[in-house]
């Protein structure tokens, strides 16, 4: 019998894998279909707002649109990459960073509204309607009522560091200071869920909370703050960074989401179900607080 | 306990009317599934006879190596499939990163070692000599092989379904290289993980049962035909 050697054998290991690649590439029906790849931070999928917007904008494109619904920190990732053609984020500075670094085209804020502190109804902690910053304080000092926090790097969790800085703490410190302060990671439906579970607090954006208020056992315990203000904006991936991306659907996108229509279609988004706005337009401008 | 019976009555409703979006992501996730099966057997079934026909240096360790890649974690596949697939990755270009050909690829290589490992297993399990007497009738060494494959059939197609059962089961990949887009890459494993996150348990409960039913005919189906 002829004796193989294990580098044969390697070799046609790689080789019928190689045979399955190219095969697949090559056979993809769908890939003649233009698509648009959309990354968004999880409040803009959860609240249904993506699910609501894209048949509109596929209709009027004639594009399939395809949202990858993650954290800000993966979406930016994604744009990095390039995998992505457009992201719809909520992190100002990494926003910043992004377009800075040449990753992004321009970043277009389209729509905010507020960031609010929730926790269990009977309020153990007693934070009720202080500041963030003086809630956060009471929070760490009193170390035993459970803070649920994101923990994925998303733009809610670097909203919620920037509220530990801003009430004078290191972040390092808060993340380890004991089993009060728990990390989710996990999307904000799911860090909700969680806080429910355990009686925590948590931090979380209006959107995503109206729309599972009726599964949680949460009530609004701090609303007021110039640092709640949580914007939301769009960025068409630089076909600079990768010229894979398709830069000129993703600007029709930006277009598409700060035109007069979208932008008062986002306004009255969810009103009629939650009885109040879940999202604010702000075509294109920086909202002030 | 009344979750889990809302849950069965949902997930009965969902199928008996035939829930169209419920239709479609099953649909998809088998069609995904038995792809990625089809490709790995085409692969594994002759590469596994060679290897078990050849005597070879390194051939024990080669075997102990596929044996360890049983339990590859499906995520570490994933996270491995997604920097090949992604335009900043080696094969970016082919553009697959985030469609149901991703998909497919990462479960053939996540299965690929099942197959590989459990049909050598099968062969080895069949009396040498089955194979000795093909040969002194005047069999060649692919008709030896053979009659082989037919002498451990059950064991193989056993093989085979466990490829299967992992690559319909797994989410952390499909996830991955994915994405979960609805209407496209969308899958039943991945469908559970979002309802679950969003607090839909029902609708997650429903499709975790679905997933068991197909598995439950899937292997029906195989059983009558290894009765024959």
């Amino acid at each position: 019998m002829k004796k193989l050697s294990i580098v044969t054998i390697s070799a046609l290991v790689i080789a019928s894998l190689l045979i399955g690649f190219v095969g697949c590439g090559g056979t993809d029906p769908l890939a003649a279909q233009e698509r648009l790849r959309v990354a968004t931070t999880t409040s803009l999928y959860d609240t249904g707002l993506w699910g609501y917007l894209e048949p509109m904008f596929e209709e009027e494109y004639g594009v399939e649109v395809d949202i990858l619904s993650a954290g800000t920190g993966i979406a930016l990732e994604y744009g990095m990459r390039g995998d992505v053609d457009v992201i719809t984020v909520h992190s100002k500075s990494r926003e910043e960073a992004f377009v800075a670094d040449g990753y992004g085209v321009e970043r277009v804020p389209f729509a905010y509204n507020y960031f609010l502190i929730v926790g269990p109804p009977d309020d153990p902690a007693g934070i009720k309607d202080m500041s963030p910053e003086d809630a956060f304080d009471a929070l760490f000092q009193l170390a035993s009522a459970r803070f649920i926090s994101r923990g994925d790097d998303s733009g809610t969790h670097g909203k919620e560091k920037a509220i530990w800085a801003a009430a004078g703490y290191d972040y390092e410190e808060v993340r380890t200071a004991g089993q009060w302060y728990v990390e989710a990671a996990g999307g904000m439906g799911q860090t909700l869920l969680k806080a429910s579970e355990m009686e925590g607090y948590t931090l979380t954006d209006m959107g995503t909370f109206l729309s599972y208020q009726g599964d949680l056992a949460l009530v609004p315990i701090v609303q007021e703050g110039d640092i709640l203000l949580n914007v939301y904006s769009v960025i068409a991936v630089s076909s600079q960074s990768d010229p894979n991306t398709n830069i000129e659907m993703a600007n029709s996108m930006v277009a598409f989401l700060t035109s007069p229509q979208i932008q008062e279609l986002i306004g009255e988004y969810g009103v009629e179900e939650y009885g109040m706005q879940l999202f604010t337009p702000c075509a294109g401008n920086e909202p002030s607080s | 306990m009344t979750e889990l019976w809302d849950g069965l009555v949902t997930a009965l409703r969902l199928i008996v009317s035939f829930d169209p979006e419920v239709m479609a992501i099953a649909g998809r996730s088998l069609a995904i599934s038995a792809t990625s099966s089809t490709i790995a057997a085409l692969i594994c079934l002759p590469l596994a006879t060679v290897i078990h026909f050849n005597k070879f240096r390194g051939k024990r360790t080669l075997i102990n190596v596929i044996q360890t890649m049983f339990s590859l974690p499906t995520v570490a596949v994933g996270l491995f499939a997604f920097v090949l697939f992604s335009s900043a990755g080696p094969l970016g270009g082919l553009g697959i990163l985030f469609t149901p050909v991703a998909i497919v690829v990462g479960q053939a290589l996540l299965i690929s070692p099942i197959m590989l490992g459990l049909t050598i297993s099968a062969l080895s399990g069949v009396d040498k000599t089955i194979a000795d007497t093909a040969v002194s009738l005047g069999a060649s060494r692919f008709q030896m092989a053979f009659v082989t494959i037919r002498e451990a059939r059950f064991a193989v197609l056993a093989a085979l379904i466990m490829g299967f059962g992992r690559a319909i089961s797994e989410v952390g990949l499909s996830m991955m290289v994915g994405g979960n887009i609805a209407g496209y890459t969308r899958t039943i494993t991945t469908a559970i993980a979002l309802e679950t996150s969003k607090g839909d348990l029902e609708l997650a409960l429903a499709l975790g049962i679905i997933l068991i039913v197909i598995a439950l005919i899937i292997n029906i189906v195989l059983n009558r035909i290894q009765q024959r």
